[in-house]
């Protein structure tokens, strides 16, 4: 292992010369620093101030986040398949035959949306002589986590596009865009094309993969989420059902075993997701913890005045915080620390009212029963507004002092 | 009536290396330098030239603004070099010792009766550029009176010298200085100490009880705590060694230019304190002492948080009053550094496992990582405490945003107080420089 390390070592110290100015290949400068700093951790040394520094880099950090998403991303694939096969009728469920089918239709998913925002910010950085950040490591694969298996790949790499360079790449790059780059990728696919990122066609994916999963759909099929089923539900006596009929228990939709984004159905994974970024305190426990107090007791308050107007309110609190995008929001999501408030009371509010905001817009709103996502996207653009206020009162706090001095 | 304060934030970095107290062994450095970039806001003009003789105490640098603000030869001696740099810059003034009598003193002026005469002491005495004053983490302007005096008797950085160890037989003198002080001030004079302290025997000064991590130990966080400086305060600030120099110039008429470092850090084969003299060269004090492990070393004046790396070649300089010697690590090869669960790994982080252990580490200089900007949010509020919100601060000091900077609390900080925002920042910004370029801009446009 050490000889092969030394060796590459050896082999970038004698390729380096031609990605310096001057060199044969300097146009791929930061995209040859990106990769050498990734393989070796720097040597550059403190010039000025702290003669050491903390262990932990923005790279760790994105590595953390990734794998705290590993979880979902595999449940996810299995969800596929499993979403498949129980369209097509099937009685058993093989699990590799159920992975590999779901590994083949998000693979692309994932390469697609890597390549394409990868390479924007390898063109950028070398636009701007800037060393490679690594916010996309996270972005890109939480854009197909929070996407519908149906999502066309094209619509993917368009969306991808536009999100990394009209809100990252245009304010600055990573630690300066006000929005969620992952978030506005979906937003922008959801406003773009309405009708492939909803309805029953939207979630399961029903073609068969490199002869995998062969099989005819079978009748009284709707491939309609839990949130769709509610959204065009009329009646007084609400039950969820999964894809052929049979009602759906808390377990299935804790487990995470029903239609959906592909990374976001599974709330075990999500929590085990959550638990590994609050372990690492890489995430704020202060704004998971605000998300869902906040959406369950709106949740609550939404259950209390049922009516069948709204659909949604005949959700009990614990479903509102399980079904849909909600827990994957507010562990995923409204924990990004760059668009979240970033003051410590800040993030109580911030994480209040995206819990609050997205349940409001899901129950209230028929035409959106993805709130969460609105529902953050909203608040990254309020997020700023709160830390003003905090910080005033710090200013305010200075100020009283010197006034009651004089 | 005592104060007790209790500190939750900070970080006690814990490194190897730190020496035991024991009897200083004693060194005559065979050159000692005077730094005028130690002592900010001070325009220097020399007063001597190369192979003048001059005696401890022998002015050597007066300011340009106020003449009475010199900086006084710390040994008897001949200077050697008066060396400028980059537009004739003055970087250091040099002095060889004299082998016989080094420790000569010029004559000094007798014991102060009133605040005039206290203060032309201090001054001439060339001790008053010990002190520094907030705002702006200067040399205090002669002509000025204080809101209060802040003294800090212990040093929490790490492998700091343990300054209390040394004074225990010297209340008297320690006593002499705050009545000097008190003259100067119409507020009080504080003395920040750890539970336990023998300090409060000190007559005359309110004493500070001050319990918790780094950066417990700076003056300003002590400040900060007690009695904040507001907009138009100034509050002066110096050190348990400062003033012992104060007391032993009030009661015995003698210059001390003694000091007493701690050798600490894992390159240094065996930690231990030595009694040598202001300004002393690097080569005397780490001669031998470092491991020929054939690693790049980076021997620091200070400690590893503020303290200023200077090379073999480089002297003791002030403030500092510790030396300390760690890997410089540019010759490591680390893969895949980002991915590694080594227990050697030091961080305040739980995602490394080395943040569990009790163990003390052997950090080097590497900045581990690319500078990037803000991203993870309430990093440096952890380690900083004090009621000021760092990120906004840093921003408006970045802006060059002076309005901003004032209402954020500029005028309590300065940059040693960052020190641990800047080591536990996982984008690797220079804070205390940033801090320090801002504050330098602020004196400037607003004085």
């Amino acid at each position: 292992m050490t000889t092969i390390v030394k060796a590459l070592r050896k082999y970038l110290d004698r390729i380096k010369p031609q990605f310096q100015p001057g060199g044969r290949l300097h146009a791929f400068e930061s995209v040859f620093d990106g990769f050498e700093t990734f393989l070796f951790t720097p040597t550059t040394t403190s010039r000025s101030g702290c003669n050491i520094h903390d262990s932990l880099d923005s790279k760790r950090v994105m590595i953390i986040v990734v794998l705290a998403l590993i979880p979902c991303l595999l449940f996810g694939m299995y969800n596929i398949g499993y979403q498949h096969w129980l369209a097509i009728g099937s009685e058993s469920f093989h699990f590799w035959e159920l992975m590999a089918y779901g590994f083949c239709q998000i693979f692309w998913k994932l390469v697609v949306t890597y390549a394409v925002g990868l390479g924007i910010e390898f063109i950028v950085a070398q636009w701007r002589h800037e060393e490679i950040q690594e916010g996309f490591l996270v972005s890109g694969i939480l854009i197909p986590l929070i996407c519908p298996v149906e999502t066309p790949i094209w619509m993917l790499a368009v969306a991808t596009a536009f999100s990394v360079i009209f809100v990252k790449e245009v304010f600055g790059g990573t630690g300066y865009n006000i929005f969620n780059v992952a978030l506005v990728t979906r937003a922008f696919l959801f406003f773009a094309y309405p009708s492939r990122m909803s309805g029953d066609e939207a979630f399961i994916a029903l073609k068969s993969t490199l002869g995998l999963g062969e099989g005819q759909v079978v009748d009284g099929f709707t491939g309609a989420t839990p949130l769709g089923q509610v959204a065009t539900f009329v009646g007084d006596k609400l039950t969820l059902t999964n894809s052929v009929g049979d009602p759906l228990t808390y377990w299935d939709m804790f487990i995470g075993l029903i239609p959906g984004s592909v990374g976001e159905t599974s709330t075990l994974c999500i929590l085990i997701g959550a638990v590994i970024l609050l372990a690492t305190g890489i995430a704020s426990w202060r704004i998971m913890l605000s998300v869902f107090a906040g959406g369950f007791l709106m949740g609550l308050i939404a259950h209390a005045f049922e009516t069948t107007t709204y659909p949604a309110t005949m959700l009990t609190a614990l479903e509102q915080i399980t079904l849909g995008g909600f827990a994957f929001a507010a562990v995923f999501m409204a924990t990004d620390p760059v668009t979240a408030a970033r003051t410590n009371t800040g993030k109580y509010v911030y994480g209040f009212l995206v819990g609050v905001i997205a349940i409001i817009i899901r129950t209230y709103n028929n035409g959106y029963p993805e709130g969460a996502m609105l529902a953050v996207l909203l608040m990254n653009s309020m997020a700023p507004l709160i830390d003003y206020c905090v910080v005033e009162g710090n200013i305010r706090r200075r100020l009283r002092r010197l006034n009651s001095k004089a | 009536m005592a104060i007790s304060i209790n500190l939750r934030k900070g970080l006690d970095i814990n490194i190897r290396g730190a020496a035991p107290v024991s009897q200083p062994l004693p060194l005559m450095p065979a050159r000692c330098a005077i730094v005028p970039d130690d002592y900010p806001g001070i325009t220097p003009k020399v007063d001597v030239k190369e192979g003048d003789k001059v005696l401890a105490g022998t002015p050597l640098i007066h300011d340009k603004q106020f003449p009475d603000l010199r900086i006084v030869s710390p040994v008897a001696g001949t200077i050697e070099a008066v060396v400028r740099g980059e537009r004739r810059k003055l970087e250091r003034i040099v002095i060889v010792p004299d082998a016989e009598n080094a420790e000569a003193t010029v004559e000094l002026p007798a014991k102060p009766t009133d605040a005039t005469t206290a203060q032309r002491m201090l001054l001439d005495s060339g001790l008053w550029v010990q002190m520094r004053q907030r705002p702006y983490g200067i040399v205090p302007r002669p002509g000025t009176e204080p809101r209060d005096i802040f003294i800090t008797s212990f040093d929490s950085a790490p492998l700091a010298a343990d300054w209390e160890a040394f004074v225990s037989d010297k209340t008297e003198e320690l006593t002499a200085a705050v009545e000097l002080l008190k003259r100067l001030t119409p507020g009080n004079i504080y003395i920040g100490v750890r539970p336990g302290s023998k300090l409060t025997g000190v007559k005359g000064a309110e004493i500070v009880t001050v319990s918790g991590p780094h950066p417990a130990g700076n003056a300003g966080i002590q400040i900060a705590n007690v009695k904040p400086v507001n907009k138009g305060d100034i509050v002066w600030t110096l050190d348990l060694p400062t003033l012992l120099r104060i007391g032993v110039l009030s009661l015995h008429s003698k210059l001390c230019s003694d000091i007493i470092v701690p050798l600490t850090g894992c390159e240094i084969k065996e930690p231990k304190y030595v009694l040598t003299k202001i300004g002393a060269d690097m080569a005397t004090l780490v001669k031998d002492q470092i491991y020929g492990d054939g690693a790049h070393h980076r021997i620091i004046s200070g400690n590893v948080l503020t303290g200023i790396p200077v090379g073999k070649e480089g002297y003791l300089r002030a403030p500092y009053t510790q030396v300390t010697v760690i890997a410089e690590g540019d010759d490591v090869s680390d893969f895949l550094g980002w991915a590694s669960m080594s227990p050697q790994k030091m961080s305040v982080s739980r995602s490394f496992p080395g943040h569990f252990l009790k163990k003390a580490f052997c950090p080097d200089a590497r900045i581990l990582g690319g500078r990037r900007a803000m991203i993870l949010s309430g990093v440096y509020d952890k380690v900083l405490p004090m009621d000021i919100m760092p990120e906004y601060l840093i921003k408006a000091c970045i802006a060059r945003d002076l309005d901003r900077m004032e209402q954020l609390g500029i005028y309590e900080i300065v940059p040693e107080d960052l020190a641990l925002c800047e080591y536990v920042d996982p984008s690797k910004l220079e804070l205390q420089k940033i801090l320090g370029e801002a504050l330098d801009y602020m004196y400037k446009e607003l004085n």
